[in-house]
This record gives structure tokens, C-alpha cells and sequence, in this order.
């Protein structure tokens, strides 16, 4: 074993301590990179290191990448919380309000897609023991118990717009949910945005990759609820068949 | 839908809820408006057909396939009781299921990299080159079975996504927190000279000690890149960078933008771009081309509708309703849209009621300038539409094209000109929710697209997840054009403590058919054979019980990729697994052997190589497997074959050149009669070939 400079204590334990610090401490010059993390040819990888001590390791490094988070992340977090389940209330209306079968199919993927998002953003802020914001929705009310930063946030409809929703059925439901879930969508976008203009944001990988991939996913839907509600004034219900050319 | 009926005040007027992304002169109150609104993205004119006859090309796909179904958990070809549902969790000591593959061996990440996710790989000689979002990893692979570690090389940036070329080695950095210097302390200032988002470029012309030797900045990072090299330039390489994350400000890297394209020529938005690396200098690599491949990607299909769909519009003509001509294609007016405008008609001669036979004249003579002023107008004024970026690109530069990912859409698009790549076909999928990555089969007659649904961190492989979502879906591509087929999802559910949904893969070189190695995160890694692009069945499999029994952690396979007779997986949390192929039912020993035979210099899996099978008794061999299985040839035919080419394989010079031009012979002149013509003629011209080897 040659790379005993970090990691040649044989117990987990120290092992899990000192991965605490950046992995393998190297900064500085790529040339010296390159030198920290050189081993030699035919070494065992892990030093040969036990499952055990290998899991450790693992543990101890996860842990310290959620030490990198900042306020302004878990403001995001806390806030997005609240903004998703705007949309899981906005999108349950699809089946009593005799929505067309393409927005019955985008209601349901934005539910399943934003339940798992809230249960992600969730899990972030109690692994960085920050408070969980708790949801909880009966029809057009959403209860959000806990820190809720949500109402400040950019595209969240008005009590007002949502009862607007709520009274609307058929091509008129349709037409209001895509007007009202783009404006949302692009207050989502919005907040990711801001979010990684702030200073410290993003460098916590898990908050850059959770807001990213939001960002990637909204806009794509946007994309998608723009020619649906193109389609409805053109008299097409707006499905994009399996494979649609354009 | 299909009945036609007229429309209400209410109705006509509903097409006028303004949109805050559309500019205001999108939204006027004219009759005109109403089929600019409805007119521009191309909806209406299969309108009072179906919803899948808006397909442009014209595939007949049903309209029950646009609805998602529930998976079933198991299919007619995986094991009866899928051992992959309730495997026990663990991160290094986890439950396995195999099935037709044999695990070669797995090697924890070095200490350096334990903890921190492992990402795409790249291949060299002996070399597998895995990126971490901490650096790179370089395994030597001599030894399938015990991969050595040459350097773990430190150098933080997300994803990592790696490509060689020769001596270079390119890796991308998306993420806010990579550093210029490789130093692991991230870039806390929003606005920051220390930070790198783009492509780092290593020379490595010793992999044992690679040499940090340039940069190139992109506005939005790359979140993938993909080297293209073309075919008849050998000085430069080129680099198309996919960048989905936010545009940088322009105090970090002067010229980023991201104001929408009319109000700055020159937004990161609606792009990519393309670098361009002088193999001889390197350091002199630079953006040389920003191509907006996106233009105009709501416009109508540019290409005619099938024969069914014209005869639709021919009966729908003789029924009175109205044709339009948009960029030469042929439209019917819905008959609500048709109603308002005469209604509109009626109303500008200040009459009522009815429109009469004069106003319907006056709305058929008026239509043609309507579309061509609609058309004029066009542009100036209109948002662009469509994604921003691509995720992915992959390269096939032996055939010319490339298979784009890019958010709503699959694009087709000819790279002959490696500076300006142009679309020349577009897909989208209202099933589809983010387009991941593309896969051509080895004749490029098919193009297999992923979507990442839920961005590769979300459990989307869920008994309760429809399988058309986060899937692949695969297309035919005739005279450049797709043909949506089918969908493939990986058939055994999963966790929801798994991260799960299609991600990066392979072909496998399997002769005469289609064959893929694709890794689902911690779904693992499924083999498939989309040979029959409507029909995807699953041959052979690799998966492990989660993580983590209690909670969602990333992992899984990130990409697995075959390489050089070994099917190398970057497992994000536990290293790297190699594999080979078993021989089973649905691959047999010779058509493993075949595609053993061959051997690629590098491989990156985005940068398509065209597989070449040199003459071999396994290849003419497998081609019989193949003819035995599809009954393509008579058995006592096959069995007759496999005697003349083992007599063959015993003999020497001449004598083994003759038996094999005689076998050849009698097999080409037999073909006509096969069902399965094609294979044999392949399987003739092999043996001809082995005869002259």
C-alpha cells in the first residue's frame, strides 16, 4: 500500500473522520492533483479497505457534502416545497373537472413528478437539519405546516385564481389550467434562477443538481403546455401522439 | 373530437387568453388572429381526424398508445418470478440478481472518490476512464477480472462527463462549484475568475500522469459534450457541448446572455456550441460555431403527409371543409375555426345569420394571402419556441448523422458539416418528459431515444410508474426520417429508495442484429434486442438491491457500455462492474464470439463508431444460430452448414479456401427460397469472406 499520506489508518472510524475534509485534500495545482491522487499501479482500489470501512467512508463523505449548503439554498428548498404543492393542488383538479385525456396525462405526470420532487427537497432539508415543511391538501386548500415561504413566491396563483380554476370545467379547464400551470411553471424556472445568482448557492451538489433538473424538467413542460394550449384554439385536443413529427 | 360543430361567441373567443411568454401582437381580436393563434405551432390541420394523425409523418399509431399503462412486472421473456423485485440493500454488500450475464468482477472507487458520484466513461486501448464528480478515475482492463487503478486524478466539477480522443482526454463541468485550479473548496461568489463551466482538456500522452493543458468556458457549463470526428478532417476534432444549467453573468464570462433571442442576437439561449480543437495545438481549441439547430421548431413538418393523410384531406375537401396550403403542406381548417372566421365575414358586411355562399367564396379566395401574410409576419416579432439546449448529442459520423436530446424533443440532424450541423428532423412525445440521449443501430436505419424523467435522482420506476414514462422510445428512420415504433422500460419494478429511469448505454456488436446494453440507475442494467424496433425484449439483466433500505441515495449504473468483449458499468455509488455476456436461449455462444471479434482503439459512447466484423467461424457461425432461431433456413440446411464449416475449420490453405467457396455458393443460390433471405445472403457473403481470409 503506498497512498498511506490520508488514508492508511486501518479503522473506519478515523477513516470516516478524516473524509471529512475535501477529498483527499488536494487543491492547488492540477500537477499536484494529480500527484495526491496517484497510486500505484496493482494496488487494491479501496487500500484494501473492508466493506464495512468502505461504507463508512461512504457515510462519513455524504455527510460532509451536506455541510455546504447556505440559507439561500434552504430557502429555496422550503419555499419550492410550497410551490409544488400549488401544482399538486392545481393538477388533482384534472379528473372531477372533465379535462381533455392529454391533460388528464400531464396532470398525472405532474403529480407523480412533483410528489417525488417534494419528497427529495424534504429529505435535503432534514439530512442538513433544517425544518420540513409539511403538506397537506384537502380540494383547493393546501396546508403547509412548517416554514412556508411559498405565497412570496414568483407564479404561485391567487386564491382567486385558483377558485377561477376550480369553477371552470371541459376546454375552459383546460385552457385556464394550461394558462395558470405555465405562469407557475415560470415562477419555478424563476426561482431557480435567482437561486444560483446568489452568492454560495449551488455549491452543495444536491441542491445545484435538485434545482437543475426543476429548471430542465419545468421548462421542457412549458414547451409542452404551450403547444397543448395553442392546440385547443386550433380545435385539436392538443396530444402530441407517441413519436409526433413536427 | 371528430365531430365538426359550430362555434360559440364563447368559444371563438377563448383562443385569445394571452400568454406571458407570447408577444402581444400574438393576441389581437381579427378573424386573422384566430388562425395565427391556432395556426402557427401546425396543430389544426389534422384536427378533425385524430390527435395521432397530427403526426406529420403519418404513422398510423394507435391513439391508445399515447395512453399510459401500468407495467406489468414481468414480461413473457424475463424469468418467471423476477428476482429483481425484493432484493435485499446494502452498499457494498447488497443482493444481486443476474441473468445471462456473469459479473467479472467490481471494484470499489479509490478512497478519493468513495461517497462521491461516479459518472460516464470513456474508453482508450486497455484503458476505461471514469468520470467523478471529484475528478477522473483511469482503470487499466487488461485484466477484466482485476481492473488495476493507474490515477485517481482530483479535479472537482459536475458531471465529469468524459471523452478521449487520441491523447486528450475532455472533461465537462456544469456545476457552480468547479474550480479552475482543481481545488475542492467550491466558488462561493456568484460572480467568480476562479470558476470553470465548460470542457477541461488533459493531454495524456502519459495516462499514468495526465497534463492539465487548457479550458474552454461555456456560457451555460456542459452538463454533457460529445467529440465528434469527422471522417475527412484529420487536423481538428469537435466538440458539441450540451449545457442545460443557467447562463452565466456576464461579468464571469463576458458575451453570456440570457435575454431571449429577439431582444439579444447573441443570447446562450436556443443553441449549442461547437468547439472546435486543433489536434497539433490544443490549447488553441475555441468555440468556432454557435448553431440555433432549434429555429422554427414548432413549424409545420417541412415533409409531406403520408397517403393516408392526403386522402383525408381530399375527403374532407369534397366535404366542403377548407384546405389550407402551409409551407406546401396541405391543412384542414376545423370547422369551429372555418365558422368563426365566416361568422366574421358575415359580421364585416354587417349581416347576420348564416353565411351565405358568397361569404364562404370570399373566405376560400381570402385564405392563400391570409397564410402567406401569416407566414410574411412570421419571425419578426415571435418568441422562438422549443428547448434552450440540448441535453445530450450522440455522433455517427460514418453515416453522417446525429441523434440530439434536447428538453421536449428528439432532433435528427446531418453533421457533414461538422461546423454547422443542421436539423433536418424533429420528434416530440407527449409521453416523453425530457429528452436524455440517443443511440443509433449499427446500419442507422433506427434511432433509440431515453428520457430522463425526473433527471436521473427521482424513483421513476415504480410498479405504479407507467412504463411509457422514463423510458426509451424507438424510432425507424427512413430517408431521414423517424418513425415512432415503440417504447422499452425496464420490466422489473423497482424501490422507491432506487433512483430508476433510462439512462446511458451501448450497442452490443451482436451480428445481424440489434443489440443494447443500457444502464437504469439503480434499476441496473438491462440487455436488450430491438431488432424488431416495434417488438424490445429484454435478454439479459444485472441489478442490485438498493443503497439504502430506508431512504432514497443516489446510485446505480450511470453508463455501461460495451467494450472490447467486456460490458464495463460505472456503478455512481459502488465503483466499477465489468461483465460479460452468457451464452442463453436468446444469444448463442458464436454470436458472442462474433462480436468478441470486434475490437475498437477508444470508445465514446456519444461519438457512434460503425462495428466491422472481420471474417470468422464464429461469424458465419452465429449467422446460423440466427437462421435456426427465425426457422430462416431448414434444419436439415443448418445442419448441413455446420458440418461443411467445422470440415472447413479442420482443413488448411486451399483445401479449406475451396470448401469454403463451395459452401458459400450452395448458400447464396439457396437464398432466394429462405423466409429470411437477407440473413442468409450475410451468412453466405461471411463464409466467402473466410474463404478469402
Amino acid at each position: 500500500m503506498t497512498n498511506t499520506k490520508h488514508w492508511g489508518s486501518p479503522g473506519a472510524l478515523l477513516a470516516a473522520l478524516v473524509a471529512i475534509a475535501p477529498a483527499a485534500c488536494a487543491h492547488g495545482t492540477a500537477t499536484q492533483n494529480a500527484q495526491t491522487g496517484a497510486q500505484t499501479e496493482n494496488e487494491p482500489q479501496a487500500a484494501g479497505q473492508s466493506d464495512e470501512q468502505i461504507e463508512a467512508l461512504y457515510l462519513a463523505r455524504t455527510d460532509s457534502a451536506q455541510m455546504r449548503f447556505t440559507e439561500a439554498d434552504v430557502r429555496f428548498m422550503t419555499g419550492m416545497i410550497g410551490h409544488h404543492a400549488q401544482a399538486l393542488v392545481m393538477a388533482g383538479l384534472a379528473p372531477t373537472h372533465d379535462a381533455s385525456p392529454s391533460l388528464d396525462i400531464l396532470c398525472a405526470r405532474i403529480i407523480n413528478a412533483q410528489k417525488d420532487e417534494i419528497a427529495g427537497m424534504q429529505l435535503w432539508l432534514s439530512d442538513r437539519g433544517q425544518p420540513v415543511p409539511e403538506v397537506d391538501i384537502h380540494g383547493t386548500t393546501m396546508m403547509v405546516h412548517g416554514p412556508d415561504y411559498a405565497m412570496h413566491m414568483p407564479g404561485m396563483l391567487t386564491q382567486e385564481q385558483l377558485d377561477e380554476l376550480d369553477a371552470a370545467r371541459g376546454e375552459d379547464f383546460d385552457r385556464l389550467f394550461l394558462t395558470f400551470m405555465i405562469q407557475h411553471h415560470q415562477g419555478a424556472v424563476t426561482m431557480v434562477e435567482e437561486l444560483l445568482a446568489t452568492d454560495g448557492a449551488g455549491q452543495d451538489e444536491a441542491a445545484f443538481k435538485l434545482a437543475s433538473d426543476i429548471q430542465a424538467d419545468q421548462r421542457a413542460e412549458i414547451d409542452r403546455m404551450e403547444i397543448m394550449l395553442e392546440a385547443i384554439s386550433g380545435g385539436t385536443d392538443g396530444a402530441e401522439a407517441p413519436g409526433s413529427g413536427l | 373530437m371528430t365531430e365538426s360543430h359550430i362555434a360559440t361567441k364563447e368559444e371563438t373567443t377563448m383562443g385569445f387568453i394571452p400568454l406571458k411568454s407570447r408577444p402581444a401582437s400574438r393576441t389581437p381580436g381579427s378573424f386573422r388572429s384566430l388562425l395565427l393563434t391556432a395556426g402557427l405551432l401546425g396543430a389544426f390541420g389534422c384536427a378533425s381526424t385524430s390527435a395521432t394523425s397530427d403526426t406529420g409523418a403519418g404513422q398510423a399509431t394507435p391513439t391508445a398508445a399515447a395512453q399510459p399503462s401500468m407495467p406489468e412486472a414481468e414480461t413473457a421473456t424475463t424469468p418467471h418470478s423476477d428476482p429483481r423485485v425484493g432484493l435485499g440493500a446494502g452498499l457494498m454488500d447488497a443482493e444481486e440478481a443476474v441473468w445471462n450475464l456473469r459479473m467479472v468482477s467490481q471494484t470499489p472507487p479509490p478512497e478519493a472518490f468513495v461517497g462521491v458520484s461516479n459518472s460516464d466513461l470513456a474508453f482508450t486501448g486497455n484503458y476505461a476512464i471514469q468520470g467523478n464528480y471529484n475528478g477522473i478515475q483511469v482503470w487499466d482492463i487488461s485484466d477484466p477480472s482485476n481492473p488495476s487503478l493507474v490515477i485517481g486524478y482530483v479535479c472537482p466539477a459536475s458531471q465529469s462527463d468524459v471523452s478521449i480522443y487520441e491523447n486528450l482526454l475532455f472533461v465537462s463541468g456544469e456545476g457552480l462549484s468547479g474550480r479552475l485550479d482543481c481545488g475542492s473548496e467550491g466558488v462561493r461568489e456568484a460572480v467568480s475568475h476562479h470558476r470553470l463551466r465548460g470542457i477541461r482538456i488533459f493531454d495524456v500522452t502519459d495516462i499514468r500522469n495526465p497534463e492539465y493543458i487548457a479550458n474552454v468556458q461555456t456560457c451555460r457549463g456542459s452538463h454533457t459534450h460529445t467529440v465528434l470526428k469527422d471522417p475527412n478532417d484529420d487536423e481538428n476534432v469537435y466538440i458539441y457541448v450540451s449545457g442545460s444549467a443557467s447562463v452565466r453573468p456576464e461579468e464571469e464570462l463576458p458575451g453570456c446572455s440570457d435575454l431571449s433571442p429577439a431582444e439579444d442576437p447573441n443570447s446562450a439561449l436556443f443553441r449549442i456550441e461547437v468547439i472546435k480543437v486543433p489536434l497539433a495545438h490544443p490549447e488553441q481549441a475555441a468555440i468556432v460555431s454557435s448553431p440555433r439547430i432549434f429555429n422554427d421548431l414548432a413549424a409545420p413538418p417541412q415533409h409531406g403527409p403520408a397517403p393516408d393523410d392526403l386522402a383525408e384531406i381530399e375527403e374532407a375537401r369534397a366535404r366542403g371543409q377548407y384546405v389550407v396550403e402551409i409551407q406546401g403542406t396541405p391543412r384542414v381548417m376545423p370547422d369551429r375555426m372555418a365558422a368563426a372566421m365566416l361568422d366574421s365575414i358575415v359580421q364585416a358586411r354587417d349581416g347576420s345569420g348564416a353565411a351565405t355562399a358568397d361569404d364562404s367564396a370570399a373566405l376560400r379566395d381570402y385564405l392563400p394571402i391570409l397564410i402567406a401574410e401569416m407566414m410574411a409576419a412570421r419571425g419578426a416579432d415571435d418568441e422562438p419556441t422549443g428547448p434552450t439546449q440540448c441535453h445530450d448529442i450522440t455522433v455517427y459520423p460514418a453515416i453522417g448523422l446525429a441523434g440530439g436530446a434536447c428538453g421536449g424533443y428528439g432532433l435528427l440532424l446531418d453533421i457533414r458539416d461538422p461546423v454547422n450541423p443542421k436539423r433536418i428532423g424533429a420528434v416530440s412525445d407527449s409521453n416523453f418528459s425530457y429528452w436524455h440521449s440517443a443511440t443509433f443501430n449499427n446500419d442507422g436505419s433506427k434511432l433509440l431515444f431515453t428520457d430522463e424523467w425526473g433527471g436521473g435522482g427521482q424513483p421513476k420506476c415504480r410498479a405504479t410508474d407507467p412504463v411509457e414514462w422514463g423510458a426509451n422510445a424507438i424510432f425507424t428512420v427512413e430517408n431521414r426520417e423517424m418513425q415512432f415504433k415503440s417504447y422499452y422500460k425496464l420490466p422489473a419494478p423497482q424501490t422507491s429508495a432506487e433512483n430508476c429511469v433510462a439512462h446511458n448505454g451501448s450497442l452490443i456488436p451482436i451480428p445481424g442484429r440489434d443489440v443494447m446494453v443500457q444502464g437504469w440507475y439503480q434499476g441496473g442494467i438491462s440487455v436488450f434486442d430491438w431488432t424488431d424496433a416495434a417488438n424490445p425484449v429484454e435478454i439479459a439483466f444485472h441489478d442490485r438491491g438498493p443503497v439504502d433500505p430506508t431512504r432514497m441515495r443516489m446510485g446505480g449504473s450511470w453508463s455501461v457500455y460495451w467494450y472490447n468483449g467486456v460490458i464495463v458499468n460505472s456503478e455512481i455509488a459502488r465503483g466499477l462492474d465489468i461483465f460479460e455476456l452468457v451464452p442463453s436461449e436468446f444469444l448463442s455462444e458464436n454470436e458472442i464470439a462474433a462480436a468478441n471479434t470486434v475490437r475498437l482503439s477508444y470508445l465514446n459512447a456519444q461519438g457512434q463508431p460503425q462495428f466491422v466484423w472481420p471474417a470468422s467461424f464464429a461469424l458465419a457461425g452465429a449467422y446460423l444460430d440466427q437462421l435456426e432461431r427465425s426457422n430462416g433456413l431448414a434444419s436439415a440446411n443448418i445442419a448441413s452448414a455446420r458440418q461443411a464449416l467445422a470440415d472447413a475449420e479442420g482443413k488448411s490453405g486451399s483445401a479449406r479456401s475451396d470448401a469454403l467457396n463451395k459452401l458459400a455458393a450452395e448458400l447464396a443460390h439457396g437464398a432466394s427460397g429462405s423466409r429470411d433471405a437477407k440473413r442468409v445472403q450475410m451468412l453466405a457473403e461471411a463464409v466467402q469472406e473466410l474463404a478469402s481470409a
